[in-house]
């Protein structure tokens, strides 16, 4: 009986003690800074420490400074569920960011959900916010829309006739499946459909093949990792000399160093302002976020940025720039603010949200750009 | 007719990225009868150790050659710390243990080279044979000529030597061998070094072409250990045949029915090989005497 007694009453003390101590304003994060989506939550997470340390030196939010708290699920959607729970119950957190894949996002959410607990996904898919939940908002474009941009310009150029290549991971398979899905809008047919694994060594069996169909005026390669570099290699080796169209799955500096600039000359993909940050005008509403944010990471990682990182970047910006403008940290305020956010310029393109739309995007938000001389153009 | 060439020579290489690996897995098998899993590993750590050592300003040979040794030294290492310990120990342990080493070497790697994929110049240049309509990247031959050299190296060495007819007999029965006065702690010692020598050298030669990261030596290991099966374990032919023969498959199945069947196609013709002949194509016939 003592014993319960002191127990609680040092439960109890703990308890004031952190009440006391606790000027600040919790939030936490779960992203797959390890395992297979490693290359998504790796630089998720150090963005994330990389904002609250300066937000922190800078004299927090509304005066009270932010306590991250980050776990690493692996990319496993039982592990981002048991999280969640604990972010919400344990470390009693007022919003959580995170879901770096679909799979995670969608197991989070569903806490959230239950909890009404404002929550911002990192991941792709469209699912996570159509049909709009009232808590759950996304930071990412779609796949639908990266496939949009690009059909898009190739309806510009006169293109009717294309050839897929996509990786088998989660990311080509999905955004092999939006595209088909929209390929016929825009007047378009997919006439080869080949695909590769993401650790192949060599695409030129399934380019020749893409080569030799008729009719085909342009290649399109959904995927990520090393697999698009491979592919863009092979295509300057079999000295195919149609336009080459990558996703934004390899929108990085890295890319064209993997593929070699002689290799990668001329290829177009759908990018965010975040690549081409020396040539933004400077009239561009998103030039002083997407510079300050470039200084920063290159210059405490020592890698450069991708747009990965910059979907936790805009996650955290519209995060923080609705707890100032609700003046409070609740739950539900937090939430209603969010969903007022309006003309808030992020690196990966100006957020508008409405009740109607939690991802406030629209295809603007994409820049098509092409590499010339081993360097990031924009396509007019 | 191009069409051909060109699938042919897209297996080819492929290939001999197989094979090299495969002929890897070789001469640890024939001193212990254990599968070395990490082998993988030996060849993510031949590439990513080149590049760390050419991105410093090192120029590409000698840092190759560094690649190479280290790996050979983290190989021994791997014996004295791992293997050697569980001296005794089933075969099924051993390679049980194989595979706890090449997830700490995987995670090892992670942590000191980080995440990204990597890559260095390669040996001749990146301009394309042109060859009867179809081409092939200089550095393909260099993979092939690897594979081909190793697997002469190979074949002297368990045919031609002492010392490879001491492994031969090491793993045929440990103790005859120490009985008639082979050292067989020098030869596990050897083994390990040499396969992950190969290994690293399999490294060296592939990255151009596939790139490199913490994380690609499982892929390595398992379509080498596939190879392997195929051609029969623990013969160096059979390492060079196997490791040619699925990436032949796997191109002419992307080819010529679909390339999401490709590794499917070239599993079940391993599964079919196997069914008809256990020991591979060129498998030595155990025999067991009661």
């Amino acid at each position: 009986m003592q014993k319960t007694l002191t127990t609680t009453a040092l439960a109890t003390l703990l308890a004031l003690g952190a009440t006391a101590a606790s000027a600040e304003i919790r939030i936490g994060a779960s992203v797959s800074a390890t395992g297979p989506a490693a290359f998504l939550g790796d630089p998720e997470a150090k963005t994330l420490e990389m904002l609250v340390e300066q937000i922190n030196e800078k004299g927090g939010i509304n005066g009270e400074e932010i306590a991250l708290t980050l776990y690493d699920d692996g990319g496993d959607p039982n592990k981002a569920r048991t999280f969640a729970t604990r972010l919400i119950e344990d470390d009693e957190v007022v919003a959580i960011i995170g879901g770096s894949t679909t799979g995670t996002s969608m197991s989070i959410l569903s806490v959230a959900e239950d909890n009404e607990i404002p929550f911002i996904s990192l991941a792709g898919a469209i699912d996570i916010i159509d049909p709009v939940k009232p808590f759950t908002f996304k930071t990412p474009h779609t796949d639908r829309m990266a496939c949009q941009k690009i059909f898009e310009d190739m309806q510009k150029q006169g293109i009717t006739t294309i050839g897929m290549i996509s990786g088998t991971d989660g990311f080509g398979a999905s955004m092999q499946a939006q595209c088909k899905s929209v390929v016929g809008d825009y007047g378009i047919t997919v006439a080869a459909d080949e695909t590769y694994n993401p650790t192949d060594a060599d695409m030129t069996t399934q380019l020749t093949k893409i080569r030799n169909t008729e009719g085909v005026q342009a290649v399109l390669n959904p995927g990520f990792g090393q697999g698009p570099s491979i592919v863009t290699r092979n295509y300057r080796q079999l000295a195919i000399d149609l336009p080459l169209y990558q996703s934004h799955g390899v929108a990085s500096d890295g890319f064209i160093e993997l593929a070699g600039s002689e290799a990668a000359e001329g290829v177009r993909l759908p990018g965010t302002a975040l690549l081409i940050a020396d040539q933004l005008p400077a009239d561009d509403p998103q030039k002083p976020v997407v510079d300050a944010y470039k200084t920063a990471f290159e210059e405490k990682t020592g890698t450069a940025v991708g747009t990965f990182g910059g979907y936790a970047h805009d996650a955290f910006l519209i995060l923080t720039d609705a707890i100032t403008r609700a003046g409070s940290a609740e739950p539900q305020a937090i939430r209603d603010t969010i969903e007022a956010t309006s003309g808030l310029a992020g690196t990966t393109g100006v957020y508008t949200m409405s009740p109607e739309d939690h991802l406030g995007l629209d295809l603007s938000a994409f820049r098509m750009l092409q590499i010339k001389g081993g360097e990031w153009t924009v396509v007019e | 007719m191009a069409e051909l060439l060109q699938f042919l020579f897209s297996g080819v290489t492929v290939g001999a990225v197989y094979a090299l690996v495969a002929l890897g897995f070789t001469i640890i098998y024939n001193a212990s009868d254990v599968v070395n899993f990490a082998q993988g590993e030996f060849v993510m750590l031949g590439g990513m150790l080149t590049f760390v050592c050419h991105a410093a300003g090192l120029p590409l040979p000698l840092a190759a050659l560094i690649a190479i040794v280290v790996t050979s030294a983290i190989g021994v290492a791997m014996n004295k710390l791992a293997i050697e310990p569980a001296r005794g120990a089933p075969v099924v342990s051993l390679i049980i243990i194989t595979i706890g080493a090449s997830i700490f070497i995987r995670g090892g790697a992670q942590l000191l080279f980080g995440k990204q994929i990597h890559s260095f110049p390669a040996f001749s240049g990146d301009t394309p044979l042109r060859i009867g309509g179809a081409t092939i990247l200089p550095q393909s031959l260099w993979v092939i000529g690897g594979a081909v050299v190793v697997f002469v190296g190979l074949w002297l060495f368990f045919t031609r030597t002492l010392t490879g007819r001491a492994v031969l007999a090491t793993s045929n029965n440990r103790l005859a061998a120490q009985l008639v006065g082979i050292n067989t702690g020098f030869v596990m010692t050897l083994s390990f070094a040499l396969s992950a020598g190969i290994g690293a050298l399999a490294g060296v030669l592939a990255t151009p072409i596939t790139l490199t990261s913490y994380d690609v030596g499982l892929a390595f290991a398992l379509k080498g250990f596939a190879a392997a099966m195929l051609g029969g374990m623990g013969n160096p032919k059979g390492a060079l045949a196997g490791g040619f023969l699925l990436g032949l498959l796997e191109a002419l199945t992307a080819g010529y029915l679909s390339s999401q069947y490709k590794d499917a196609a070239a599993f079940v013709v391993i599964l079919l090989v196997l069914f008809f002949m256990p020991q591979g194509l060129f498998g030595r016939k155990s025999t067991e005497r009661v």
